[in-house]
This record gives C-alpha cells, sequence and structure tokens, in this order.
C-alpha cells in the first residue's frame, strides 16, 4: 500500500488553472522527483500536500486512510490542519530560517512548542527538553553542521542554511519529506553539499517528494519520476524510463533543454 | 531672575513635558497594535473604519486635535467633562498659588486629560502605521515555515514574527519617539504649564526671552539621551539580520 496518494488533484488561482486533475502515490521509502518546466503546477502540488494550499478538487490518503477531501464541506479546523501536517516535513526554496535563532534553537523551536501540549510536560520537562536537544544535535551533527550549531543563519551560507532547514524539518519526525526545489537559490558549487545530505537519506529510505530542476539528482536518486505539464501529469515512470526513454515530445523537449 | 532661579522653573516645566511624553508612550505603543491589526483585518468594513480613523488622525494638525478633545464635548454634547475634572480638583484639593510641581500639575489636570487622550490616539495611529509596514514587511516564507513545523499561528507570530518585527520598527520608532518630546509643547495651546508655556510666562511676568531659547536645551539634551538608548537597542538586536 502507499504511503501517499493523490487522487485528482485540482487547484484554481482566480481564474488559472493551475492543477488539472493530478494523481499520484508514493511508497515507503521511495524518492519520487517531480520536474517540468516553471508554471507547471509542481510547486503548487507539493503545497497542496503541505497545506500551504488548499485543493478545490480531489483527495490525500495517508497509507490508504483518508487525510484530506475537498469535497468535504464541513471544511477543516485549522487545529485539524496543525495536525495532518505533521506527516509532512518540507523544505523550502529559501530555507525559510528563522533569523533571530542559532541553527540549534531552529531545530529546537517547533519540538519544543508541540512538547508543551504534551499531557505529560510538566512532569517529565527536563527529560523532553533533554530529548528534543540530543535529537537537534545529532541532526545538526548527521548534515554536517555540528560546529555551526550556534551560529546565526546571517552567519551560515546558503548551503549551510538549507541543511540546517532540512534539519529542522527532520526534528519533527515526518514521514514525508517535501523538498520545493531545495537548490534553486544555491549556487552550483554548494548545490552538491545539500544533495548529499538528499542522497544520505534517501539511501536512509527516508520517504521523499522532490520538486527539482536537478535533472542529474533526479535521474540518479530518484525511484519514480513525475513529468508535469500544465497543470497536468505529462508522463510518469522510474527515473530510467524517464530519462533513457521520455514517450512525450514534451517531455523530450523539456530534457533537451534542461541538458 | 537668576540663572538657577529660571532652570527650576523650566525643569518642572519639563518635568510636566516628560509626563505628557512617558504615558502617551505608555498608551500609545500598545494602542498602536489593534489599529494595526485592523488596518490589516481581511474583514473589509473593519480594515475602512481603521484606515480612516488614521487618515483622519495623520491628516490634521495635532494642535487641533488637542482643541477638539478639549471643547468638543463641552460644545455639542453639553459635558465639559475636562471642566468638570477642573471643577471637581478644585473642590476636593487644596492647591497653593506657590507654582510648585504638584500644585501645577492639579491645577491644570482637566486640560492634562485632554492632551493625553489626543497625544496617545494621534501617536497609537503614527505607530499603527509603523507596525503594519513592519509586519507586511517580513516574507511570506517565515509564516510558512513556521505552519509546516505544526505552530499555531499565535505561536508563529510571538516566536518567530515578532522579533524580526521588532528590529524593523526600532528606527522608524525611535524618529516618532523624538518628535514626540518635541510635540509636547503644543500642550501650551489649551494652557498646560509644559517648559515652553513657562519659559513664555516668564517673558511676559518678568520681562525676559532669554529663558525661552534656553528651554531649547532641555530638549536637546532629552533628545540625545534618547538617541543614545535607542542606538543601544538598535545595536542590540543587530546580532541577527532579517
Amino acid at each position: 500500500m502507499p504511503v501517499f496518494e493523490a487522487k485528482d488533484i485540482y487547484k484554481k488561482f482566480d481564474k488559472t488553472e493551475v492543477l488539472k486533475g493530478v494523481s499520484f502515490s508514493i511508497e515507503e521509502g521511495e524518492v519520487l522527483s517531480i520536474i517540468g518546466s516553471s508554471g507547471s503546477g509542481k510547486t503548487t502540488l507539493l503545497r497542496c500536500v503541505n497545506f500551504l494550499e488548499t485543493p478545490d478538487l480531489g483527495q490525500f490518503y495517508l497509507r490508504g486512510n483518508l487525510l484530506f477531501d475537498a469535497s468535504d464541506k464541513k471544511g477543516i479546523s485549522e487545529k485539524e490542519i496543525r495536525q495532518k501536517r505533521l506527516h509532512f516535513g518540507m523544505v523550502f526554496q529559501s530555507f525559510n530560517l528563522f533569523p533571530q535563532y542559532t541553527a540549534f534553537d531552529n531545530i529546537c523551536l517547533a519540538p519544543m512548542l508541540l512538547a508543551k501540549s504534551r499531557p505529560d510536560y510538566k512532569k517529565n520537562k527536563a527529560i523532553i527538553k533533554d530529548e528534543i536537544e540530543h535529537n537537534a544535535e545529532s541532526l545538526l551533527k548527521k548534515v554536517g553542521l555540528s560546529d555551526k550549531m550556534d551560529n546565526y543563519p546571517c552567519q551560515l551560507s546558503g548551503g549551510q542554511q538549507q541543511r540546517v532547514a532540512i534539519a529542522r524539518a527532520l526534528a519533527l519526525k515526518p514521514e514525508i519529506l517535501c523538498f520545493d526545489e531545495p537548490t534553486s537559490a544555491l549556487d552550483p558549487e554548494i548545490t552538491v553539499e545539500v544533495l548529499a545530505v538528499m542522497k544520505e537519506l534517501a539511501a536512509e529510505k527516508m520517504t521523499m517528494l522532490v520538486v527539482t530542476h536537478e535533472m542529474g539528482f533526479a535521474r540518479e536518486v530518484s525511484d519514480k519520476v513525475i513529468f508535469m505539464d500544465d497543470g497536468v501529469i505529462a508522463e510518469s515512470g522510474t527515473a530510467e524510463e524517464i530519462f533513457g526513454n521520455p514517450q512525450t515530445k514534451r517531455l523530450r523537449e523539456f530534457l533537451s533543454v534542461m541538458k | 531672575m537668576s540663572f538657577y532661579d529660571v532652570t527650576l522653573v523650566l525643569a518642572n516645566g519639563f518635568i510636566i513635558s516628560l509626563i505628557i511624553f512617558v504615558i502617551t508612550l505608555l498608551i500609545g505603543i500598545p494602542l498602536g497594535l489593534p489599529i494595526a491589526l485592523c488596518s490589516m483585518s481581511k474583514f473589509a468594513p473593519l480594515r475602512y473604519l481603521s484606515k480612516t480613523v488614521v487618515w483622519i488622525v495623520r491628516g490634521v494638525p495635532l494642535m487641533l486635535q488637542i482643541f477638539i478633545i478639549y471643547y468638543v464635548p463641552g460644545l455639542l454634547f453639553g459635558n465639559p467633562i475636562f471642566a468638570n475634572i477642573d471643577r471637581y480638583i478644585i473642590d476636593n484639593f487644596t492647591i497653593s498659588n506657590s507654582g510648585g510641581l504638584s500644585d501645577m500639575i492639579l491645577k491644570s489636570m482637566g486640560g492634562l486629560c485632554a492632551v493625553l487622550i489626543a497625544f496617545s490616539i494621534n501617536y497609537a495611529c503614527y505607530f499603527s502605521e509603523i507596525y503594519r509596514g513592519g509586519i507586511e514587511s517580513i516574507s511570506k516564507g517565515q509564516y510558512e515555515a513556521g505552519q509546516v513545523l505544526g505552530m499555531t499561528k499565535s505561536q508563529v507570530f510571538r516566536k518567530v514574527i515578532l522579533l524580526q518585527v521588532i528590529k524593523r520598527i526600532v528606527p522608524p520608532m525611535s524618529n516618532e519617539i523624538i518628535t514626540l518630546i518635541k510635540d509636547t509643547a503644543l500642550a501650551n495651546c489649551i494652557t498646560i504649564p509644559e517648559i515652553i508655556m513657562q519659559a513664555k510666562n516668564l517673558a511676559a511676568s518678568k520681562q525676559i526671552i532669554w529663558p525661552l531659547f534656553y528651554s531649547g536645551v532641555f530638549y536637546l539634551l532629552f533628545v540625545g539621551l534618547l538617541t543614545i538608548l535607542l542606538g543601544r537597542l538598535e545595536k542590540k538586536l543587530d546580532y541577527f539580520r532579517s
């Protein structure tokens, strides 16, 4: 059973239809890359998955259970959205680290706030805090930034900031980690260090949904690739199929431009 | 009149200026926030109401606003609140004519209240626009990053947005705060015995003009102090960039 499934997602902004019936699924431990030209709707799709946008139509399923249904007339409360979001982590193109916190505190902030709503928080305050801080330390180590723990975002390079952002997303132990063009704001030479972290996560069988322009990465790391064009999935398949044997003219054109 | 005596009279006046300054800030700084939030409200009528109020308050001279607050309750509604305050004070307190600070304050209590209301509303409106600009200048990404980490809207505001906004508004707020101490001189239009009023009184009664110019030194020194303090605050927030 797929860990996550999107069914017939539609999304309109004013009169522009950005998503016109997008369906896909992702298996546990898989890396699914979404490629396509700007304006094809891939970022919007990812933002829908993270509840940053609400689809007009369609459903999301998590491990076979309905997570979200756009036709649900009751609507869905802030609190529910907050809980559902926690299944997903999100890494943004522009990092969006909190500038007033150190790398370490960026990672600890959300887990600490969430812990406060735990019923046993008062009783086990010290233990919980310890756990969160310990976890943050090991995440920073994992992304290779143990020595930058006390640095503020403005003291870090773009690549370092993005690695902190990845650690911050991992701190909440999401089931699926989403990346929205994580290297697009970076210099090519710095891109490598972020991609290396992502490859490591893929090797550890982290389920990942990656919107990317890095064709090399998509080809090397992805289990499945979706090519989006004009709000629909124009082609999908394994990395080998998409890059080795593209079926549609649009994809062939796109790939030849991206080379 | 000796230099020392004049200094004493002016210092008393400046204390009244400072009282207006401090109370205006104590009311205006928090009051600006709900006005800013209304100006950004998704509910259109509230937004228009708030923007209209801000437009009027920023569009009319503060001196005129003092007159309006002071006289309109009596003229329009037959309820001269501030004159009533004065009457109440006269009936219930013994006021000497010695020119002592507390006597001066008591004697002008009604007018002082009117001035404080006018100043607080006026400055709250200016502050609200600074807050609004500050809040709107924070990138959407900061809110979204907080949201995807499962924070509530209020947590995002308090833990992520607020300090960034404060950092951005310190310089424009410093400007307004420095303007405020000088604006307190407007209170003399309804004879509040602040420092300029005191200097003018000396000019009238003792035929000396130099205290009026001397009063500028008080403002100057205080603004110098403010500049140092606000500069320190700005520096303190220098540890991060956003």
